[in-house]
């Protein structure tokens, strides 16, 4: 079978992000870009479900700028078999992200959709279930353990009352928590062959995706912050200041 | 005028308080109804709480053993259809309930969805955290759509209870259910101690405490202080405590009244899930640590000195 893995390229998490004093966004010029570190994990998932012999091919996917290329070979070092690059000059919203993927389940036809269960820029956390929606398949988010066998794959999920598993029929989505596993590092030897791997080029427009970029951002700003706090120098005077604070 | 529409959220047959923190969030729109709707196999206990939830003004229910467990796929589609009933706005917590069910709504009504209220400017106009909080964005929504969203909970206190209980109505909904996705079952960490996501006071351990079984002495001082338990995601990662008990971007976003972090060194993303705590004390042997830059009260020193002292202290 067949595994499509969401692969988005996001503001290295290393980065301090500022907001530029404008408002107008935050500075990315001359920021570092990395693969979204869920997506990353997605893909290793996706890896050891090929090696395990549960899948038999990798697809890594992103939506991004032409640049995004040099992204989508990184996924193929790491060991996906091809690539497909949905080029758009702009960044999409969600639904238009879950709409250009279900083109490409539509054109792959693949069992298992894996996708980081939310991008660390926006922090959306929704394109996978709408792509499962969309689809109208099963959704399997914020997965910590994936058990594949025959057409289903029972999913144990990290969710705040605990660990929940769910069984899902396959064809379906799974989105990825911390948990899952370890992404494995790429190796040199294995940057030089994805070189000559295969990376599709689909233009965004020839897809016929309608917009689903509904949302208007207006204006960024520095989060507010807390005032510069007191130090103490024993748990004496700690209990102290918490009883002059009111709270004990 | 603004109708929303919000889905309660619920366990073992009781309301999860993210629901009366939603009810917070949907009165700052100024709304000229909220409702609740109840998804569960025997609502009739959880829709009684929801409606004495002050400014509820109706409780919608569907019974359906199908709902016994909050399955996305087979929760949105009701969610759509009732949300069709003459809604304007969509709510549920932004906990791992609202993000797992909500964008599946979204998706099936054709409309975005605005996750992690924060602040409510209009009806449509809402700011929400990016980067992990380092940003926040004003954004604003169509008019002429359907608006769902998930709620910060941390911004939001719990509603409290009205002078009388809003009406609770039994819906009919004509939708096919998938059999695609079934629940086997739910591990929950047992504990008599007070709930991470809602609790007043809050203790939590980090790599700083180095072992398991060390973490004794955080769940003892935290039975002294009557707090919740939580640990970083480094404390998770060693080992130390179960997942569950994490705070942070990746975890639970929490604001409680006192939050104390011991042996925490402040990692952005365990930061992200307390800056809205009331105050912030910090313990850490490094003076340096990041945590205290965010402290209302510092004190730097080994720990396993320092929570004995603490607790005799506390008397």
């Amino acid at each position: 079978m067949k595994i499509l893995v969401g692969y988005k390229r996001v503001v290295d998490y290393n980065v301090r992000i500022q907001v530029k004093p404008d408002g107008s966004g935050v500075v990315t010029e001359g920021v570092k870009l990395s693969a979204n570190p869920f997506d990353d994990i997605a893909l290793e998932e996706a890896l050891r479900l090929r090696e395990k012999g549960v899948a038999t091919e990798v697809i890594v996917a992103t939506i991004g700028p032409a640049d995004a290329q040099a992204h989508l070979r990184n996924g193929l070092a790491m060991g996906a078999n091809r690539a497909i690059h949905v080029v758009t000059p702009a960044a999409v919203q969600p639904l238009t992200a879950a709409r250009t993927l279900l083109k490409l389940v539509e054109k792959e036809q693949p069992q298992l959709v894996i996708l980081g269960k939310q991008a660390i820029d926006d922090d959306c956390n929704q394109t996978g279930q709408m792509l499962a929606a969309l689809w109208n398949r099963p959704q399997a988010t914020f997965a910590s353990k994936v058990e594949v066998s025959g057409g289903s794959a029972k999913v144990t999920r990290e969710v705040d009352a605990g660990l929940e598993t769910i069984e899902v029929d396959l064809p379906a989505v799974i989105t990825t928590d911390l948990r899952l596993n370890e992404p494995r590092f790429i190796k040199l030897p294995d940057i030089m062959k994805a070189k000559a791997k295969p990376l599709e080029t689909i233009d965004f427009a020839s897809l016929g995706v309608a917009s689903g970029d509904h949302l208007k951002t207006t204006t960024y700003a520095p989060p507010p912050k807390r005032s510069k706090g007191v130090m103490v120098k024993d748990a004496a005077e700690l209990v102290a200041a918490l009883k002059t604070k009111g709270l004990l | 005028m603004s109708k929303v529409l919000i889905i309660a959220e619920h366990l073992n047959g009781r309301l999860n308080s993210s629901t009366a923190r939603c009810v917070t969030c949907a009165r700052e729109a100024k709304p000229e109804a909220i409702s609740v709707l109840v998804l569960a196999d025997a609502p009739a206990a959880i829709a009684a709480e929801a409606a004495r939830i002050d400014g509820v003004s109706k409780v919608l229910t569907v019974a359906n053993p199908a709902n016994a467990h909050a399955l996305a796929a087979v929760y949105a589609p009701q969610i759509a259809a009732a949300a069709q009933g003459g809604y304007t706005h969509v709510f549920a917590p932004s906990t791992t309930f609202g993000k797992d069910v909500m964008p599946r709504v979204a998706a099936l009504l054709g409309v975005a969805q605005v996750s992690d209220i924060m602040k409510v400017t209009d009806a449509h106009t809402f700011q929400r955290p990016i980067y992990a909080g380092n940003a926040i964005i004003t954004v604003q929504a169509p008019a002429d759509q359907l608006l769902v969203a998930t709620v910060r909970t941390a911004s939001y206190p719990a509603a409290g209870n009205g002078a009388s209980a809003a009406p609770v109505e039994a819906l009919n909904l004509a939708v096919d259910l998938p059999t695609h996705t079934r629940f086997v079952d739910l591990a929950q960490g047992k504990s008599d101690r007070p709930d991470l996501q809602s609790a007043g006071r809050v203790v939590s351990g980090g790599r700083g405490v180095g072992s398991a079984e060390n973490f004794a002495i955080i769940y003892k001082l935290a039975d002294k202080l009557g707090a919740a338990v939580g640990a970083s995601r480094a404390a998770v990662d060693a080992g130390y405590v179960p997942s569950d008990l994490q705070v942070g971007q990746t975890g639970k976003i929490i604001a409680p009244e006192l939050y104390v972090a011991i042996g925490i060194s402040g990692a952005i993303q365990h930061l992200t899930g307390i800056k809205d705590a009331g105050t912030i004390v910090a313990i850490n042997k490094d003076g340096e640590a990041p945590i205290f830059e965010i402290a209302d009260i510092g004190l730097v020193g080994d720990l396993f000195k320092i929570i004995p002292e603490l607790e005799q202290a506390l008397g």
